[in-house]
């Protein structure tokens, strides 16, 4: 009883504050696209992000405050300006892009061992599977070394921006993992 | 919504001290809080640009700290928020890392709808974060923006462009176009604020400034473009509807006028045209170019006088001051056009506003005649202790130059000058008095008796050990060739008894002067007076005074050298040699100072320096264009004419000052540095600068002529203005037409970088001690090489080229030197040649452009006044100098005007060498 009690209140609670949720990845992997279909449903252009784009959603009674941070090289090194308090991580990967794969991989290791992200969740979108050619999930998993990762919850959904799928299904998790854990 | 005021600011502005360390932790803990406190963060944010509006910094690495979390602001929505975010990182733009983190964010935010409040702040901060790399990436956004319909999101967009003309003005320049179009809009700002108050939407012209300021600087390289532009927005209909914009237009046709004499009769209708303007601004922004324009005519100067003349007594302060200014500053040139208006400015006198009565006053100081001189000096003294010392030093400066003019009315103006003297007044105001007395003892020496006892007057009582001390130097210079000096001798050993120590000293050097009277008892008395003071506490007083007992025991004329030398180094150059000595290390301190490197000038050049530093400073800038045969002068008097009358006149002193000796100096320490000139001696005379080719070429090379006993040095100033072209082997070919001058040697440039300047010298022998004028046609010698855009490592293989200048021509004017003379008529009686001969000149619009062109081809020092024509048919111009050798030269030149034949002239010149009169009596052919 007083179990429920709690957790209704730490809803209530919880549905005031803010989750703060990044987005990351190699430029042109299709971050800012991802955001602003997550926030407005809509495909929009893009040019390559000089900086960060900062939105906020609402998703099933949560609200998300998603930073996309640019990916080019010259950017990459302030990303950790932005870790402190992040819930999770959305790491974007261009599955179709198997020469850069790598670099990805070393990308996502150097972030992943950071202090101030030691507790954030981790989803990975294996986007553009709308094109010919496009690895799998579970090839994504295997060349980003995910697979013996036991140091926090992480999930790996394919899905294509464009398209529109995968997202709901990415983003589904995330909040079932952010409600048990961080609430 | 509410706002309390200072609420949360309880140590903030206004408030006590704020400090640093506190209001940076704060921001970081406040910035990266979440959520976000938007009010809380306002407050910080203002106490942040309070910080940094006082003047406080942070350093590099804090600076980016703040940054960045001010970058996580962005999550907010709140507009306030976003303004105050804009204003701080605009701040933090100019000292933090990594700026370009937000280009993404501001950019979104600079293409929302016109109404979104930080839409302008948006605009201006990305100005400042972007850099030649990513402004590409706004050129499209820069574009909408600036033809926005809202005044100020397009307003932003303009002021910013100019902000990024230094980063990339090729890019700048591609929204030429649109800038063009915005001048012609007509913007509305929208109706704010629903049904209540406002009455619709109210157009604004703000915009027209802004774009037409920034389409100047797009074109102002190209004048046939800015010509086009002016007559396009001056047309019919008056398109620009903004007085501030018009205002801008004018001061381009200025510069037109001033650059192309062919423009300036359409150019001069179009202003006459806007004196009649409805706005008061632009009346006045006409009627100042008109007058300002080099040797304005009487029909052109009319209707502008006209004009302001109708403003003097206008019921606005504002009018009224800005009338009499710019009558005032006309006065100076051109008095007699000003009569006109006296019996307006004489009931300006009694203005409350005491600015207005003070140039009421100065004008009509100028433009009355001898008769008027007593009288307005008696209403001066009524009030000058109504007014500040600032004023005060106007009114100084105005009877200074007066005396200059009229040196009839000294005993009136002498007096006044004593009386202002004993007023209480600031060390400035004093100076000026001191100064003014100063120049009437040098210049009318009919003043001088009268003038020394009101100083010796004044040093009883002086609070100002500067003065004093100036003075007592005065007393000393001038003292022992009065008819009475031992009157003097008193007031001197005086200071010795009652002053300090800096004056003490500076009376003794100023007595001993007094032992070289050729009198036995003042000498023996002298001598008396300096013993005593053997006995004073100060070392330095001892010690001149021991000097100077030392020297009464010497030959006179070796006592003379001491302490009345005929010839003084060159301050300039002396301060140069000495700090070049200091900081040249242990191996220049194992020498002596060499006293003989610094060039040693005579009285003549001193005064004549004195002089001509001292005319000028008081005339405007239109009359002062004596060295103006270097390129950079016109665009400099353009400057100028349209600076405030203080700056113009500090520009025009500045120049007149850097005549001769020190331009001389300038390049004797050029000269110095190459070995092979050394065996050719001293410097005799260096010339102006002449350019040798237009300005805005490939390459800009400018000319001096170095004079020396038996060579002739040419220097050439040659600028790179290509940007991606190296010249290497840059040398100059020079072929003289005679051939009694023999090239020697050529110092060469090895490499010349782009955009940056360099020097070839060419040296020549010459016939010593003849005055030979020759000329050179030079040719530029070089290999180009061209830089590889994306390495900027030049290519291997240049190719050879050459480029034609101008001759460079070695005239009559560069054999003489201007000098300064006290009495012209007895000098011109004593010597002995005489020649004259008579010129037509046409393609000269009147006297005063004559007598330019004539002083600068002469290089002779112009004096009484003369060098600024009072009518418009006739003048007579008086000239003296020395030639390089040392002989007297001097040239009286009359000279008609008349529309129809141009300028008539005539030119009587005499000298003490035989060679000298008849070659300047030809030189202008």
């Amino acid at each position: 009883m007083g179990q429920v009690f709690g957790r209704v209140l730490a809803k209530l609670w919880g549905g005031d504050k803010e989750i703060r949720i990044l987005i990351l990845g190699l430029d042109g992997a299709g971050k800012t696209t991802i955001l602003y279909r997550l926030q407005i449903g809509e495909v929009i252009t893009t040019v390559p992000t000089i900086g960060f784009n900062v939105e906020t959603l609402t998703y099933k009674n949560l609200k998300f405050n998603v930073w996309d941070l640019g990916g080019q090289t010259s950017i990459r090194p302030y990303w950790r300006c932005y870790y402190a308090n992040t819930a999770a991580v959305i790491f974007v990967v261009d599955a179709t892009d198997r020469e850069r794969i790598n670099t990805s991989k070393e990308e996502l290791k150097e972030m992943l061992n950071e202090e101030e992200l030691a507790d954030s969740a981790l989803l990975v979108f294996a986007n553009k599977q709308d094109q010919p050619g496009a690895m799998t999930a579970p090839e994504v998993s295997e060349a980003l070394g995910l697979v013996g990762m036991k140091d926090r919850s992480w999930s790996i959904v394919a899905c294509s921006a464009i398209e529109g799928e995968g997202l709901t299904e990415g983003l589904d998790w995330l909040v079932e993992v952010i409600k048990e854990e961080q609430m | 919504m509410s706002y309390k005021k200072n609420e949360d600011l309880d140590s903030g502005p206004g408030g006590s001290v704020m400090d640093k360390m506190t209001v940076f932790q704060d921001c970081i803990a406040g910035f990266n809080s979440s959520p976000i406190q938007p009010r809380r963060c306002r407050v910080l944010l203002t106490k942040l640009t309070y910080l940094l509006s006082t003047g406080d910094t942070f350093a590099r690495d804090e600076s980016t700290t703040l940054f960045f979390s001010i970058t996580k602001l962005f999550q907010h929505k709140d507009i306030a928020l976003r303004q105050m975010v804009y204003l701080v990182i605009k701040e933090l733009a100019k000292n933090a890392d990594d700026v370009i983190m937000v280009t993404s964010s501001i950019m979104k935010d600079t293409t929302v709808s016109s109404d979104v409040v930080y839409r302008p702040n948006a605009i201006r901060t990305l100005a400042r974060i972007i850099d030649a790399s990513t402004i590409q990436a706004i050129e499209r956004l820069m574009k909408t923006a600036v033809v926005d319909k809202h005044p100020i999101v397009s307003t932003a967009a303009l002021v910013s462009s100019y902000h990024l003309l230094p980063v990339s003005r090729d890019v700048v320049r591609r929204w030429t176009n649109e800038t063009q179009e915005t001048v012609l809009a007509q913007k509305m700002f929208p109706q704010y604020g629903g049904a209540s108050g406002m009455s619709g939407p109210a157009p604004s012209y703000m915009t027209q400034y802004h774009a037409l300021g920034l389409l100047y600087q797009l074109r102002s390289h190209d004048r046939m473009a800015l010509v086009k532009m002016i007559q396009q927005f001056s047309g019919a209909g008056g398109s620009l509807r903004s007085p501030a914009a018009v205002v801008m237009l004018i001061r381009f046709v200025a510069r037109v006028i001033d650059e192309d004499r062919n423009m300036r009769r359409p150019m001069n209708s179009l202003l006459v045209g806007w004196l009649k303007h409805k706005s008061d601004m632009v009346n006045f922004e006409a009627a100042k170019t008109i007058l300002e324009m080099k040797d304005v005519t009487d029909e052109e100067a009319t209707p502008a006088i006209a004009v302001l003349q109708l403003f003097l007594s206008s019921p606005r302060f504002v009018s009224r001051f800005a009338a009499i200014r710019i009558l005032n500053r006309f006065a100076m040139v051109r008095p007699q056009n000003v009569n006109v208006c006296n019996i307006d400015i004489e009931s300006l006198i009694n203005d409350s506003n005491r600015s207005i009565a003070t140039y009421a006053i100065t004008t009509l100081l100028k433009t009355g005649n001898e008769a008027s001189v007593d009288r307005l000096m008696k209403q001066i003294t009524g009030f000058m202790n109504d007014i500040s010392d600032e004023f005060k030093i106007i009114v100084v400066d105005a009877i200074r130059s007066l005396c200059l003019k009229f040196p009839a009315k000294q005993a009136s103006m002498l007096s006044f000058l004593s009386g202002v003297l004993r007023d209480e007044g600031g060390y400035e105001f004093k100076r000026a008095v001191i100064e003014a007395m100063f120049d009437l003892i040098k210049f009318v020496p009919e003043s001088k008796e009268d003038a020394l006892s009101y100083l010796c007057e004044f040093i009883e009582d002086c609070e100002f050990t500067k003065l004093a001390v100036r003075v007592l130097h005065l007393l000393g210079e001038e003292g022992p060739g009065t008819k009475h000096p031992t009157k003097y001798i008193r007031y001197i050993y005086n200071r010795v008894v009652l002053e300090n120590s800096i004056v003490r000293a500076a009376a003794v050097t100023a007595l001993s002067k007094f032992s070289l009277i050729e009198d036995e008892s003042v000498q023996a008395s002298v001598k008396v007076l300096l013993t005593r003071c053997l006995d004073d506490p100060d070392d330095e007083v001892r010690d001149r005074a021991a000097m100077a007992l030392r020297l009464a025991t010497v030959p006179t004329p070796v006592a003379k050298s001491y302490l009345a030398p005929d010839s003084v180094p060159s301050l300039g150059a002396l301060e140069q040699q000495l700090i070049m000595y200091v900081t040249g290390g242990p191996d220049a301190a194992s020498v002596a100072f060499d006293i003989s490197t610094v060039p040693f000038l005579t009285r003549d050049q001193v005064d004549a320096d004195n002089f001509r530093a001292k005319v000028s400073s008081t005339m405007p800038v239109i009359g002062s264009s004596m060295d103006g045969s270097g390129a950079g002068s016109g665009a400099g008097a353009g400057a100028g004419g349209k600076g405030s009358p203080s700056a113009g006149g500090a520009a025009s002193s500045s120049s007149g000052a850097g005549a001769h000796e020190d331009k001389t100096q300038m390049y004797a320490a050029a000269l110095a540095k190459i070995p092979e000139l050394q065996e050719f001696g001293a410097v005799m005379r260096s010339s102006n600068v002449a350019a040798l080719t237009e300005s805005e070429t490939e390459y800009e090379v400018r000319c001096v002529k170095h004079l020396y006993k038996a060579h002739l040095v040419l220097q050439f100033d040659i600028e790179n203005t290509l940007k991606d072209t190296v010249l290497e082997d840059v040398s100059v070919i020079a072929t003289p037409s005679e051939d009694t001058f023999e090239e020697q040697f050529i110092v060469t440039l090895p490499k010349l970088e782009p955009e940056s300047q360099g020097t070839v010298y060419v040296a020549f022998t010459r016939p010593e001690g003849e005055y030979e004028t020759v000329s050179f046609s030079s040719t530029l010698h070089f290999i180009s090489k061209e830089l590889d855009p994306s390495t900027g490592v030049p290519d291997d293989t240049g190719y050879e080229d050459e480029y034609q200048v101008e001759d460079v021509e070695l005239g009559v004017g560069d054999f003489l030197v201007p000098t300064y003379i006290g009495n012209f008529q007895h000098m011109w009686d004593t010597l002995p040649y005489e020649a004259s001969e008579t010129y037509g000149l046409e393609g000269v619009n009147g006297l005063t452009e004559a007598c330019e062109s004539v002083i600068s081809s002469l290089s002779l020092q112009p004096l009484e006044g003369s060098e600024l024509p009072l009518q418009a048919a006739t003048h007579v111009l008086k000239l003296f100098g020395r030639t390089v050798q040392g002989g007297k030269v001097s040239a009286l030149v009359r000279m008609a005007y008349s529309a129809k034949n141009g300028v008539t002239l005539k030119i009587t010149a005499k000298s003490e060498e035989e060679v000298v009169a008849p070659m300047v009596a030809a030189a202008i052919a």
